[in-house]
């Protein structure tokens, strides 16, 4: 086998490999079972709750876990806009960079509380090392958000009949003190020991071999990048992402980081089996989004290994691939995996260019977006893809002819009402979205004529791939789109809010709801939900539901520019 | 009964559906219809694009195609109304003919007065003789008559109803054969069980079921999808400087939400309750016909269901003396037995009692202390009763009780049956076996359930070591013996309380409290009304095997829904493919690409795919009104079957008939 593709495959195969005794390993945080971290950690959750005054057994019910998270988060948001919009004059800014405008601020808050980490900024010159420090306290909290609130829907699957869900802050302060904290750790570890900075020092001045001086930006990127790629955040340190020599120096750190973030998504597939004992269930789960990942994955790979065929057409040899916008020590073929691997999973830490890939790249990129439920990001990737399980149960439920139910609880109208919500949410956000920012261009094309590096199908693709990553929480972007306008700030971040907030509101209620019904014994009429045929349902319909509904849009945009090359 | 074979599509019933096909366009009930009521939209606006086009509109491409494009719209609406207008017409006149034999029958009160039985009164008495109709449905409250039910059940055999106990119901349009009865009516004119199944099923009471509600918001939501979809398209193209006509937004909106569906879904809702009808089972509500195919555990009674009514002799066994005067002893002693097992007897000898000629015979009657019934004729005593009665009589006599016969008596037993000992002259000369009869095949009948996930439970007054034999040979799960009412209720209510549904028969009032419990309570038309207001359906043949076809009804009911969802939800592949290319192409001809089954031309493309669209709803009116066939195969091997039929058959089917139509329409185009 191509040595190359080679690498891919080490890639996803060491990832489950490591998945699957963490997933265990989750699975006993969420149950609160003994583990040999507690002798550190115990002491340490306990303090946190002492000092904050929250009795940490206070059972919850689903109102009350997602008053918790949202109020927390409505904190975390004021911090970071007062930090943002003062850091031209807060400590740790040695290079002197400015403040953030209102706008950017807004945008920028939001984007990492959401776990997006869109960057309308550039992380040189636009942030401090306070802004920096203050958005990767985000990047821990965004993730143990998403994580605590995948552990109340666990629960609520487990439970026969109540409306006792745990504590929301201690099921927090586990994920990030228990899962996240001593694997960011480890791989900081790992990175620093394979060239990246971790310094607190200011820019680097550096002379060339041509005798000239360059600055050159450093900072504690090391820690930064652990917690980016652990807590499928995404956001770089650096402008251009883990493409930056500093932020990923190697093929061996590409490995280490592709690693990183496809880790807690799939983990937590095989957790919920570990906590509802359903381990088939897990499997029927990873096996779907490995199916659609594959799906698009090996298009992307095999389609950026053929190069672009225009260039091929000026008689200029491909053999390495396209290499537009990728960088030589990565290759075409990691550059693909990543560019997908990162759309699907919410991450959007990029390490090639996703506007220089072939178009059909860049369509199946906004499609691990679109559809934003193939393992998904921290957390919310499995609520996404539990919205999907309940309209399947649905269909499928009927086609056996008795009411739906799943794992014992009948679907009914209040269920449907919110999952078709949810289902609705993402398509609706990303198709409007575009559609405004289409119909301002259009109608003055000179007043936004700074917005589109190339204003024909490609500019469609960047505006509706910006849109796409905001609603999707994803945060990579089509870096030709000038998004530093209040437009593109504003827009983005009520996007990405509203694609945070209402898809784990969504299926929390659902949970919530269902877990308090009564509780029906399977029998041999019931739908059995961990078989492969149940699974061929929940692809197909996430397949008409998430990917078909785009299909107009990405026929104007990306599959326009594939036939026109 | 006449009404199972008429075909669907009756000429009177279609007249009267087609004519409802343009009534119900009235935008207050269709906006009862989300997905139907957004193509009704459509389709005005395509009557407004019409006529602009004459008005001298040039930029929205001609007029016969948007014509077209509006008539074919126009043609969905009634064919999804059509659908609904004929399933409502085909349970109409399925009750119209359970009703029309009990209108305007004269009612004779007690005081000799004569009155249409239209103007009786709740509470009323009317007198009914031989020969005469049964003008409302009622109780007897004097008298015993022979009931000819035939006009109700289709069941030819007189049934006897009468006061007091639990076969006391009588139903307006029998006709009563032999004696006279007093009835009280139960009922107000017009609110009977069959006149409120006649309104569920014309609509005007016909309330949306949970299951369909939720169905409901799942194909709005696909709606609103596709409303997003379309109108985010405008902006697009403009960006795209790609022009597309209103008829083309249209059409994609139309094509795209799930109208098979939406246009088929009360269709299938009033077919099922037209099938419980068909089967003679009145329902009280559709929801009860969609629970019945949720059921997990059955509880029926043994007698009548799992065995043919009571015992019979099944075998004799002399002793010591020819057969033929056993059995002619055994017929005797039998011959004044009013019971069923004394019948059986005379019936399993196969000889006419008169042909023995016997004289003055006198008969001893059955009582609780001899426990043995027989005849004394010529100087002769011939008795039959219990084992242990019989040995008494023997003993007392000095006779010895044979080993034989003690042995044979325990044989029977253990094997479920009834020995019954017939003694001569005190002398014992043999056995005669009673059974109960299994009904041929209903083991694999609870076979079936069984591999339906529904547990079956007999009811029955027997002592556990026979109920227990016959619950084996029967195949049943469960048994619950000496049965009294009350344990009937308490095993309902521990099923219940472990999430299971329970369904149940019953006619007695004592059954009442029971049938309320149960999930699905079907009450026998003959039992009381206080059993029949506590069920939810009544089971006009007073089968008790009918609650097995109950379940299949209501897993049909809502198997057809989930089939139909998923052929209309998967047909949207293929139109995509047909009106996706259709819209691009003129200003980017590289979207060719995208045209895998080459279409003629944008217009024939938007044509051929809003024509399937619309005649994919007749084509499958036949199946939403005669349900998806059930198989008790299991979920997982019934999920892969239906999807391969009807997820994989929506994928193709569209492809196929898109292009076929695109073939013809080329032609005119």
């Amino acid at each position: 086998m191509n040595s190359e593709i080679l690498g891919v495959v080490l890639m996803f195969v060491l990832t489950l490999a490591i998945a699957l005794p963490l997933g265990r390993y989750i699975g006993k945080v969420f149950n609160y079972q003994k583990t040999w971290l507690d002798t550190i950690f115990n002491p340490i959750d306990k303090l946190f709750f002492k000092l904050s005054g929250i009795n940490e057994s206070q059972q919850m019910n689903w109102k009350q876990h997602l008053v918790a998270l949202i109020s927390i988060n409505a904190a975390w948001f004021l911090l970071s806009m007062i930090v943002l919009t003062n850091m031209a004059w807060l400590p740790l800014n040695p290079d002197n960079n400015p403040s953030m405008s209102g706008d950017l601020a807004f945008n920028t808050a939001i984007s990492f509380i959401c776990n997006t980490n869109l960057q309308h900024y550039s992380g040189e010159s636009g942030m401090s090392y306070l802004g920096q420090l203050v958005l990767m306290l985000w990047q821990f909290l965004s993730a143990g958000t998403g994580i605590a609130i995948a552990a109340v829907v666990f629960v609520a699957m487990k439970e026969r009949t109540t409306d006792k869900l745990g504590n929301f802050y201690s099921y927090f302060v586990r994920s990030c003190t228990r899962i996240l904290f001593p694997i960011a750790v480890v791989v900081a570890t790992v990175l620093v020991f394979n060239g990246m900075p971790m310094t607190f020092e200011g820019k680097d001045t550096v002379t060339t071999l041509q005798g000239e001086t360059v600055q050159v930006s450093r900072g504690p990127v090391a820690a930064f990048t652990a917690i980016k790629h652990l807590g499928t955040n995404g956001g770089g340190f650096f402008g251009v992402n883990s493409a930056h020599p500093f932020e990923n120096p190697s093929y061996f750190t590409n490995i280490v980081e592709m690693i990183t973030q496809m880790l807690i998504p799939f983990a937590l597939i095989f957790a919920l089996g570990y906590v509802i004992n359903r381990k088939k269930l897990s499997w029927m789960i990873f096996g779907v989004m490995t199916i659609g990942f594959t799906l698009l994955v090996v298009p992307t790979i095999i389609s950026e290994m053929n190069g672009n065929p225009a260039i091929t057409r000026m008689g200029v040899s491909q053999n390495l691939g396209s290499m537009e916008g990728k960088e030589i020590r990565f290759g075409s073929p990691a550059s693909a995996y990543w560019s997908i691997a990162t759309t699907v999973i919410s991450t959007g830490s990029v390490n090639a260019m996703h506007d220089s890939f072939t178009p059909l790249s860049g369509m199946n990129q906004m499609l691990g977006m679109m559809i934003n439920a193939f393992y998904g990001g921290c957390g919310v990737g499995m609520l996404n893809f539990y919205v999907f399980i309940i309209l399947a149960v649905f269909i499928s439920g009927l086609m056996v002819g008795r009411t739906p139910e799943f794992l014992g609880k009948k679907i009914e109208a209040k269920e449907m009402k919110i999952a078709m919500v949810i289902a609705l949410l993402h398509p609706f956000l990303i198709l409007v979205g575009t559609a405004i920012a289409s119909y301002l261009y259009t109608h003055n094309p000179a007043e936004y004529a700074g917005w589109l590096s190339n204003p024909n199908n490609h500019g469609f693709s960047q505006m509706l791939y910006e849109i796409t990553s905001s609603s999707a929480n994803n945060g990579s972007g089509f870096e030709g789109l000038g998004d530093n306008t209040p437009f593109w700030n504003i827009a983005c971040g009520i996007v990405m809010l509203l694609g945070r907030f209402l898809p784990i509101i969504g299926p929390v209620a659902i949970a919530g709801i269902l877990a308090n019904k009564k509780y029906t014994p399977e029998s041999n009429g019931t739908l059995k939900t961990d078989t492969m045929t149940f699974g061929l349902m929940v692809f197909a319909v996430i397949a008409i539901v998430a990917a078909l509904s785009f299909f107009p849009a990405l026929a104007l945009g990306p599959i326009a520019e594939y036939f026109l090359l | 009964m006449s009404a199972n074979n008429q075909s669907i599509f009756q000429k009177d019933l279609m007249q009267e559906a087609i004519k409802q096909s343009f009534v119900k366009l009235n935008p207050k009930i269709m906006f009862r219809n989300p997905v139907m009521f957004t193509v009704e939209i459509g389709t005005a606006v395509m009557f407004f694009v019409c006529a602009w086009i004459l008005a001298g509109e040039q930029s929205q491409g001609s007029f016969a195609y948007n014509f077209t494009v509006f008539i074919v719209l126009f043609l969905t609406l009634l064919f999804a109304n059509f659908a609904e207008a004929i399933a409502e017409a085909r349970g109409k006149a399925q009750a119209d003919s359970l009703r029309k034999t009990r209108e305007e029958t004269p009612a004779r009160l007690e005081n000799g007065q004569v009155i249409s039985s239209a103007k009786l009164k709740k509470g009323d008495v009317f007198v009914c003789e031989a020969g005469e109709i049964i003008a409302s449905d009622g109780e007897i409250i004097e008298g015993l008559a022979t009931i000819d039910e035939s006009a109700i059940t289709g069941e030819s055999a007189p049934v006897i109803r009468e006061a007091g106990g639990d076969k006391s119901s009588v139903t307006g349009g029998t006709k009563v054969l032999s004696d006279k009865i007093k009835v009280q009516v139960t009922t107000e004119q017009g609110e009977s069980f069959l006149d409120k199944m006649i309104a569920l099923v014309e609509g005007a009471s016909r309330q949306k079921t949970p299951n369909e509600i939720a169905l409901t918001i799942l194909l709005a939501g696909f709606t609103l999808v596709f409303i997003i979809v379309t109108v985010t398209l405008k902006p697009f193209a403009d960006f795209s400087k790609t022009p597309i006509t209103i008829a083309a937004f249209i059409s994609l909106f139309v094509c795209l939400i799930p109208t098979t569906i939406g246009g088929l879904l009360s269709a299938i809702g009033i077919a099922g309750m037209d099938r419980a009808l068909r089967a003679n089972v009145i329902t009280k509500s559709g929801k009860a016909v969609e629970t019945a195919g949720d059921i997990d555990v059955l509880l029926l009674d043994k007698t009548g269901t799992i065995t043919i009514g009571n015992r019979k002799a099944t075998k004799f066994y002399p002793f010591d003396i020819d057969e033929k005067e056993f059995i002619k002893a055994a017929v005797l002693s039998s011959m004044a037995d009013e019971t069923p097992e004394g019948k059986s007897i005379i019936e399993l000898a196969g000889v006419n009692p008169a042909s023995y000629q016997i004289q003055n015979p006198t008969f001893i009657k059955f009582t609780a202390e001899t426990r043995c019934s027989g005849v004394d004729f010529d100087g002769n005593r011939i008795r039959k009763g219990a084992s242990d009665a019989i040995k008494g009589i023997a003993e007392r006599a000095g006779n010895v009780y044979p080993k034989g016969v003690q042995e044979c008596v325990k044989v029977i037993s253990s094997n479920g049956g009834t020995p019954l000992v017939v003694a001569k002259n005190e002398k014992v000369i043999g056995v005669i076996e009673l059974q109960d009869i299994i009904k041929t095949g209903i083991s694999e009948r609870f076979e079936r359930l069984r591999k339906m996930g529904i547990k079956t439970v007999m009811v029955t007054g027997d002592n556990p070591l026979t109920a227990k034999f016959i619950a084996e040979k029967a195949g049943v799960d469960d048994y619950i013996a000496e049965a009294k009412p009350e344990d009937k209720m308490n095993y309902i209510k521990k099923e219940q309380s472990e999430g299971r549904l329970v369904a149940m028969m019953g006619d007695g009032t004592n059954d009442a409290p029971a049938l309320a419990q149960a999930d699905v309570g079907v009450a026998m038309n003959s039992g009381t009304q206080a059993a029949k207001e506590a069920g939810n359906m009544v089971d006009l043949d007073n089968d008790p095997t009918k609650l097995i076809e109950v379940v299949e009804i209501g897993k049909q009911l809502l198997m057809t829904r989930g089939t139909l969802t998923t052929f209309s939800i998967a047909n949207d592949i293929a139109k995509y493919f047909a009106i996706i290319p259709a819209l691009f192409i003129v200003a980017i001809p590289a979207l060719q690409g995208l045209n895998i089954m080459h279409l003629h031309s944008p217009e024939s493309a938007i044509l051929s795919a809003v024509i399937f669209n619309a005649i994919i709803i007749p084509m499958l009116i036949p199946l939403a009104l005669k349900g998806v066939e059930y198989k008790p195969i299991g979920a997982s091997a019934l999920l892969r079957r239906n999807l391969l039929i009807y997820g994989l058959g929506g994928i193709i089917i569209p492809f196929v008939g898109i292009k076929l139509i695109d073939v013809v329409v080329a032609m005119f185009i």
